[in-house]
């Protein structure tokens, strides 16, 4: 059935090339965003102030952020459709059906990631200065993990049209309390706990990590964090996970 | 009796406190065309999606192939085609890029240009399926259920918008399947449909069967009603059909008389008093009841929810 897994993420991924809106909406805001934030803070290193935030990694993140919403808007537009169904009445397997959006997703990371590292030795040079095979893993886990948060959202919202408005009210805010801007240990204690449970404050500490060179076995922890959210959402997923 | 392709006894299926199926058994043999009909929501979809196995009864058994449509349903698949009532796909999916992917799916497939243009689908391979006419989407889902040469082939509403000729074109692929013997359930609310197609007929109400039957036995059954209308200029027709058949039976207004009896010897017989009278006719036409009005007779005439 590798044949039909292949043949089916084909498809999909020219079917997603066809709306150009969604497309720019998943690999162009974040490059956007990076590009006039980085004019506004300051994403070169070399810069006497340093930026407050990292910037490339916000970018990063968003680009994960982007995909996972994108994919929670085809999932819950697939289920209204009878889409979803009708795949399922085939001798496609479903761990086939979504592991096809998985690698889509992925791929659109890696192509995100690629856009934004040309983006930045463009117009800031010397911002980009990491190593880019570790980074580019890094966000890949990333990414799956908060897939996998994706898929808990798109059993549960009710129809196609709040789901992208969903996705991005629970998954932004989590950006904001990730770490990125303030340590999460300036959270309130409730608080500090609960985003422990997000896959973005992980991420960014992963990121942060590779990032600063420091690397994967400094921040293993991390990268365990991401695994944990991943198995749990999975398991929850497979047990809510609507077709129809 | 050989064993039947498809076997239902006793199926149930609730949604929540709807009941949509409440007590369904039927047995469908192979190289049977088998109909369900039944007004809107008795239950033809629940069942169909029942045996398939797309849906887990409350309770009942059921086998396709002597399978479990639940336990065997990835042997089963490459078994059944199925088309459902309501099927979407990929908005911008083009039709061969689908017809393309399903046949990658299958061990064994037809011939599928031919398929397509036997629907009529060959000059828009390239088009989206959002650009598609609602009948074009039907003949394509048609397509997606035959591709894999199915041994059993369920088709839900399958004709339900579409033009005369197309409808036409897939009556003659429905009895196709049949004269290589495999074995055809579907759903129509056109009775002529059944009529035409159908080797025996569920009626199914309130997700019961209420009948079942050749659409003939069916019609013999409940509506052996005759009815022969004819004009004559000739004189005492009445009384002379009255004496010959009975008070009952001869109704006139001015020169059209309408004659009312049953069973199938009727409208012999009265061609017989015709001839024997040598009454001269001018207009002469029978009305024999269809599967429409045991339909209506069996399910009620009122709408329902
Ligand atoms: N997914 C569902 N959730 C809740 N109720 C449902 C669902 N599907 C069907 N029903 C209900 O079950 C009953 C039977 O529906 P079903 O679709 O089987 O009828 P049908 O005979 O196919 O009707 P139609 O001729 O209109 O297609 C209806 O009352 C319907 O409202
Ligand atoms: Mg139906």
């Amino acid at each position: 059935m590798l044949k039909g897994f292949w043949k089916l993420t084909w498809v999909e991924t020219k079917v997603f090339a066809r709306e150009p809106m969604g497309v720019f909406a998943t690999l162009g805001v974040p490059v956007i965003i990076f590009l006039v934030l980085g004019r506004m803070v300051g994403a070169d290193r070399v810069n006497s102030e340093p930026p407050p935030f990292n910037l490339p990694v916000l970018a990063a993140l968003l680009i994960a952020v982007s995909v996972v919403i994108s994919l929670v808007a085809v999932i819950s537009i697939y289920r209204e459709g009878g889409i979803l169904k009708r795949l399922r009445a085939t001798p496609l397997s479903p761990v086939t059906i979504l592991g096809a959006q998985v690698v889509i997703k992925l791929v659109l990371t890696v192509i995100g990631l690629i856009l934004l590292v040309l983006a930045g030795r463009q117009f800031f040079p010397g911002a980009m200065e990491v190593n880019l095979l570790s980074f580019t893993l890094a966000l890949m886990l990333s990414t799956l993990s908060v897939l996998s948060l994706g898929f808990v959202i798109a059993s549960v919202v009710p129809t196609a049209r709040f789901a992208q408005p969903l996705a991005a009210a629970l998954l932004y805010p989590m950006i904001a309390m990730s770490g990125l801007f303030f340590p999460v240990d300036q959270l309130p204690p409730v608080l500090g706990t609960l985003v422990q449970l997000f896959p973005t404050t992980h991420a960014v500490s992963l990121l942060l990590g590779v990032w600063d060179g420091s690397g994967w076995n400094a921040h293993w922890g991390s990268a365990l964090g991401l695994v944990a959210v991943l198995v749990t959402c999975a398991g929850i997923s497979t047990r809510v996970f609507r077709w129809e | 009796m050989p064993t039947p392709v498809i076997a239902v006894s006793h199926l149930r299926k609730t949604y929540g406190s709807t009941v949509a199926v409440d007590d369904v058994s039927l047995e469908v043999h192979e190289g049977e065309i088998f109909g369900l009909i039944g007004p809107n929501g008795a239950g033809k979809t629940t069942t169909m999606e029942c045996v398939e196995g797309h849906r887990k009864p409350d309770s009942g058994r059921i086998t396709v192939l002597g399978l479990d449509p639940l336990r065997d349903a990835s042997a089963l698949r490459q078994r059944i085609g199925v088309q459902h009532q309501e099927a979407h796909l990929h908005k911008r999916i083009k039709v061969w890029e689908a017809v393309d992917l399903w046949s990658t799916l299958y061990s064994r497939t037809v011939d599928t240009a031919d398929l397509l243009n036997r629907l009529g689908l060959d000059t828009k391979r390239n088009a989206w399926f959002m650009t598609l006419s609602g009948g074009q989407k039907q003949r394509l889902f048609v397509a997606l259920a035959l591709i894999h040469d199915p041994e059993v082939v369920f088709l839900d509403e399958l004709t339900t918008g579409l033009d005369p000729q197309a409808r036409r074109v897939i009556w003659s692929l429905v009895t196709d399947i049949r004269s290589k013997g495999k074995t055809v359930i579907l759903s129509t609310h056109l009775m002529e449909e059944a009529e035409r197609l159908c080797d025996r007929v569920a009626i199914i109400e309130h997700g019961r069967v209420v009948e079942v039957g050749t659409p003939l036995e069916l019609v013999e059954k409940h509506c052996p009603e005759r009815r022969v209308v004819f004009t004559s200029e000739s004189a005492g027709v009445a009384d002379r059909f009255k004496a010959a058949l009975g008070d009952h039976s001869v109704a006139s207004d001015g020169a059209t008389y309408t004659l009312q009896g049953e069973g199938e010897d009727f409208v012999t017989d009265v061609i017989h008093v015709l001839a024997r009278q040598g009454i001269r006719i001018r207009g002469f036409r029978t009305e024999v009841p269809s599967l429409e009005d045991v339909f209506l007779k069996l399910t009620g005439h009122g709408i329902r929810d």
